[in-house]
């Protein structure tokens, strides 16, 4: 068993509500220091056997097709 | 697994009859206990105990609530229309052409202050699990919500959170959201009351009740798995008040996913369609104990269940954990072993897990005496052996005692006649604009904006109309009209009085849209049964709202207690929600609250006698912080000629628009008509701020078409209805003249105080 | 010729009843097509519905778009063949297929809104709004969470500039989308995609207006005149 963690965000240009809100709060509770944030999706996809380079090509074309909207997200994988 | 050899056996139970047992952590008090053991001969198993404690608790077996709630059945009135009545999952009635109602308001209060969005999120789901149980399509919800100050810092937690959580769940299930009420007082800022409403329609002929009989039956788990959710949530979170510890019981809220509630919701219309259920229960509060004991109860009295076979979402769930579970859309149906393949593949179809987990068994006489016999076993291991009706009809039933509270009289002797009232028309002005902006009266906008009401098509009216109206079907002129009201002020003052006057403010709003009020729901809020004061309140508002029904023909099908809302010793204002079911017979008569531009020039007719009364009014309440004195009188028979009036002036198309007149009184009324049709009205009136504010009941204002003037005051006659001619719609501001001089507010200053008001507290940053 | 309009039931869809009941009013015959089959059942156009198509909980529509029936609705729609009009999530299927530029994504105000709302007609040269003034305003319902239209600049621009902006909000857009946008089509006009609910504005009784109605008797037009629009003309 082994374990990919797929991170989708947003693409930088594109606005993100949620994070602002995030934001707002952090000033109302007094993170003041917080200057940005982004908010995004973790997937943990759990494989059978290794991850070889075969394997993650798969849930690299999984995450490009399902898991993230390419005109508006970006991701990134890495196994752990 | 190592759990299964651990699990507490019958036969371990009668080995160890000494073993100490957590009842009193369950709720449960010693002599529930006791008489536990003697229904068994033996000390219950820890699965037994976990039934028991909940088929026993306060929000399941109503023990504190039952002896007064019986009135509702005794003085209720002869109604062919009754087709199933209290008992049952829902109420249903005949609404014509074939057609049936159902509908119920059920409380979510508790778990909505610990997790504001899923705790109203499920509330919504299980209320429409309810509906859907009784065979019926559900087409609407609504929601009755209380909250704490507006501007209070909680408040800004729980509100947003409520309304987002129903948001979420309602609009994702498709369900129109025509209405509801929205409250504020400082009783409910720890005590949040979140009453949700489904509505769901059928012929009569589909009908489906909670029974299982046939022996040799199955009994089939469909829906979602089951995980640790809300274990003990029925149990604790409703029995108990909350404390420093609440905090610690977070963890044991249910999440939902509506989703797979459509899906059921689907399935399930199926499954009843292709006939392919004998008895059905939704699996709410106390999850598979109340299903199973309800549903064995209902029929033959014998159940054999193989626990283990309950599909986990932890599989570290022991026997006891999964018969308390509250994991949210999930049912339960008797099946007929020749027509399971077909039931499966139904659910296969729609994506839906049903997993068989039992069977119906026949009982000896002997058994049938002692309450029928349910068999839970897991791993061939006997867990549960115990008579189903004992744990679902015979719970224990308290006469709980009760006493006037000390302070009632001196808080009726209170009377706002003491309170300053403004002296100049500017004064009268700038309370009127106060009250208009107050939280309780103001634009709900904010909220009802993130409510879906247009979804089936079949809406006919929504908030922001006094009541909601539904068109039964496509191929049909007929529908329902639904309206819930409360006062918690008013309960206070009086709880006779203000149960009847929540209930006379439905039937008014139900009227107001042009149907006919035909049936009752309630959901009552209240503190702790424990204390005899607030056990008085229960019992006068239960007296109240029975008495009333009666006497209007109109009966109570079904309902909810809430009890333990305070924080300390310190109960919310009694709170008793009424929802009112009318009907009409051709929709397109309805009539609406806004002035329309059509209606320029026309009469607005003020109906109903108009007397000085402020206690627990929402002038006393904004502008004094006042609550004392006596709430309004209530008239039935008065409300019944209004009904009357309203409702033939609906069918015989005189009426261009119909208000009703309740919190804030007339000019509230007056600034809503004008604001949503955006069109002005001017009124002459002899004593303004009498007139203005008072909240006299049995009271609406109508827009008369300029060529049935005589036609409508003819009727008001006939119906022996005051009815004075106060104005006219027209221009584009809000003008009050009297004997002694006047005052006009722009309809944009009007919008400004009506509309900025959640806005500005919850968009803030 | 009575024009066959499909209806397409996803798990999860809560506006295809009132889809298929505004093509009814318009005198068309709505025909139920399901998710699950690979089967457009010789429909003349398709509606893709509102709704929250397996609860939306990847994104609005990613799921959606891998259904047996979208197999075969996409090649005839991107070749201009098939009229397809994608209302709320169906617009946000249309995107995640890749059948329109652009994305939906969640409200600037976090919250679902649902409001009678004022659209402008942009484009009348479609399948769907040949019915309409190019300027008219029509009154119809909003009702969505994930509303907000992005695209990349050059998309946007090229939108304009092709004349495929088809509505855009009255005012401020309620949701934040871009250049206040509220539907676009393909470059042959079959395909549109409508953030708001024109079928919820076809019966006076339970809409705002019967403004949206004009979105079906377009689509009749265009089919019972049996000339597909050559390519173009959008």
């Amino acid at each position: 068993m082994a374990r990919v963690v797929v991170d989708v965000m947003l693409k930088p240009e594109i606005l993100d509500p949620q994070g602002q809100a995030i934001l707002g709060a952090c000033g109302r509770l007094g993170f003041e220091a917080v200057s940005e944030v982004r908010q995004g999706k973790r997937f943990e996809v759990e494989i059978d056997g290794e991850v070889g380079e075969d394997r993650l090509d798969d849930i690299r074309r999984l995450a490009e097709t399902l898991l993230a909207n390419p005109v508006i997200e970006d991701f990134e994988l890495r196994v752990e | 697994m190592p759990e299964a050899a651990q699990a507490d056996t019958v036969a371990t139970a009668e080995a160890t009859p000494d073993t100490p047992q957590p009842f009193a952590e369950l709720g449960m008090a010693d002599d529930e206990y006791a008489r536990v053991r003697e229904i068994l001969g033996r000390r219950p198993t820890s699965a037994e105990l976990a039934i028991y404690s909940v088929m026993w608790s306060e929000h399941c077996s109503y023990k504190s609530s039952k002896v007064h709630l019986r009135q509702f059945g005794e003085k209720a009135p002869e109604n062919d229309a009754l087709l199933v009545g209290i008992g049952e999952n829902a109420g249903v009635v005949d609404v014509g052409d074939g057609y049936a109602v159902t509908f119920k308001i059920e409380s979510h209060n508790h778990p909505s202050y610990v997790e504001p969005h899923q705790g109203a999120a499920t509330g919504v789901g299980g209320i429409v699990r309810d509906i859907l149980t009784m065979g019926a399509r559900p087409v609407a919800v609504m929601d009755a919500l209380r909250f704490g100050p507006a501007d209070a810092p909680d408040t800004r937690r729980v509100l947003p959170g409520v309304v987002s959580g129903i948001s979420f769940y309602g609009n994702c299930l498709g369900l129109p959201n025509i209405g509801g009420e929205l409250g504020f007082g400082a009783g409910y800022a720890a005590n949040p009351l979140v009453n949700a409403l489904c509505m769901g329609i059928m012929k009569h002929e589909d009908i489906k009740l909670a029974q299982a009989p046939g022996p040799g039956n199955k009994v089939v788990l469909f829906g979602a798995t089951t995980g640790p959710d809300g274990i003990g949530g029925a149990s604790v979170l409703a029995s108990a008040s909350f404390d420093d510890e609440s905090h610690a019981k977070r963890p044991s809220v249910q999440v939902g996913d509506p989703f797979l509630e459509k899906l059921l919701i689907e399935c399930s219309l199926e499954l009843f369609g292709k006939d392919l259920v004998v008895g059905i229960q939704d699996l709410g509060a106390a999850g598979v104990s109340c299903s199973t004991t309800e549903l064995a109860a209902g029929g033959t009295g014998g159940m054999r269940v193989e626990l283990d076979r309950v599909p986990l979402r932890d599989p570290r769930l022991a026997p006891e954990e999964i018969l308390m579970s509250e994991s949210q859309e999930r049912m339960m149906a008797i099946v007929e072993p020749a027509r399971l393949d077909e039931f499966m593949a139904v659910c296969a179809k729609w994506n839906i897990l049903a997993t068989e987990i039992g069977e119906v068994t026949d009982v000896t006489a002997e058994e049938a005496e002692r309450g029928g016999r349910l068999v839970m076993t897991w791993n061939g291991e006997t867990v549960v052996d115990l008579p189903p009706r004992t744990a679902s009809d015979e719970g224990p039933v308290y006469e709980r005692p009760y006493a006037r509270p000390a302070d009632q009289d001196g808080l009726q002797a209170d009377d706002p006649s003491r309170l300053e009232r403004p002296k100049t028309d500017d004064e009268l002005r700038e309370q009127v604009l106060r009250v208009l902006a107050a939280p309780g009266i103001c634009d709900p906008t904010w909220v009802t904006e993130q409510y879906d009401r247009y979804v089936l098509g079949n809406t006919v009216l929504a908030t922001p109309h006094d009541g909601g109206m539904i068109r039964l079907s496509d191929d049909t002129d007929r529908g329902v009209a639904l309206a819930t009201d409360g006062n918690g002020r008013y309960t206070r003052l009086d709880p006779y009085t203000g149960a009847r006057a929540a209930y006379a403010e439905a039937f008014r709003n139900v009227a107001a849209t042009g149907a006919r009020p035909l049936a009752v729901t309630n959901c009552l809020n209240f503190g702790s049964p424990e204390d005899p004061g607030v056990m008085w309140q229960f019992a006068e508002s239960v007296r109240g709202l029975a008495d009333a029904c009666g006497q209007l023909g109109t009966p109570v099908t079904g309902g909810n207690v809430s009890f333990y809302n305070q924080t300390g010793d310190t109960a919310i204002h009694p709170t008793p929600v009424i929802g009112v079911l009318g009907v009409i017979d051709d929709v397109n008569d309805r009539l609406r609250t806004a002035f329309g531009h059509d209606a320029d020039g026309a009469a607005i007719f003020l109906l109903g006698e108009t007397r000085a009364e402020l206690g627990g009014s929402a002038w006393a309440d904004v502008v004094h912080g006042h609550l004392g004195g006596l709430p309004p009188k209530v008239d039935l028979a008065a409300e019944a000629a209004l009904a009357e009036v309203l409702a033939d002036a609906a069918e015989y198309g005189v009426a261009a628009a119909a208000h009703d007149l309740s919190d804030g009184g007339l000019v509230a009324a007056l600034a809503e008509s004008s604001l949503r049709g955006n069109i002005g009205c001017a009124v002459e009136l002899d004593d303004p701020f009498t007139d203005l504010f008072s909240e006299s009941t049995a009271r609406a204002i109508v827009v008369v078409r300029p060529d049935a003037e005589s036609a409508f005051t003819e009727l008001c006659t006939r119906h022996g209805v005051p009815a004075a001619a106060i104005g006219t719609v027209g221009g584009s501001s809000l003008t009050v003249r009297h004997p002694a001089g006047g005052f006009e507010i722009p309809l944009d200053d009007l919008r400004t105080a009506h509309a900025s008001t959640f806005p500005g507290i919850f968009d803030a940053e | 010729m009575t024009a066959r309009v499909g209806v397409v039931t996803f798990p999860g869809s809560l506006d295809d009843r009132d889809a298929a009941r505004a093509v009814r009013i318009a005198g068309a015959e709505p025909v139920a097509l399901w998710h699950g089959d690979a089967d457009l059942k010789g429909v003349d156009a398709v509606i893709l519905p509102g709704g929250f198509s397996y609860g939306d909980y990847l994104r609005c529509g990613a799921i959606a778009r891998f259904a047996p029936i979208m197999a075969e609705l996409v090649p005839p729609a991107r070749s201009g063949e098939l009229p397809v009009l994608g209302i709320c999530n169906g617009f946000q299927i249309l995107c995640e297929s890749h059948l329109l530029p652009g994305a939906l994504t969640r409200n600037r105000s976090l919250h679902f809104i649902n409001r009678d709302q004022r659209l402008r007609i942009e484009s009348a040269g479609t399948a769907w709004t040949n019915r309409y003034l190019p300027g008219q305003e029509i009154l119809v319902v909003l009702k969505s969470g994930e509303g907000n239209y992005v695209a990349a600049p050059e998309t946007l621009d090229e939108l304009e500039r092709s004349g495929r902006v088809v509505a855009r909000y009255v005012g401020t857009a309620p949701n934040g989308s871009q250049r206040d946008i509220a539907g676009i089509s393909n470059e042959h006009g079959n395909i549109v995609g409508l953030m708001p609910h024109p079928e919820h504005a076809v019966e006076e009784l339970t809409g705002p207006s019967v403004d949206g109605l004009g979105f079906f008797t377009s689509l009749v037009a265009r089919v019972t005149e049996a000339s597909p629009a050559p390519a173009g003309t959008g």
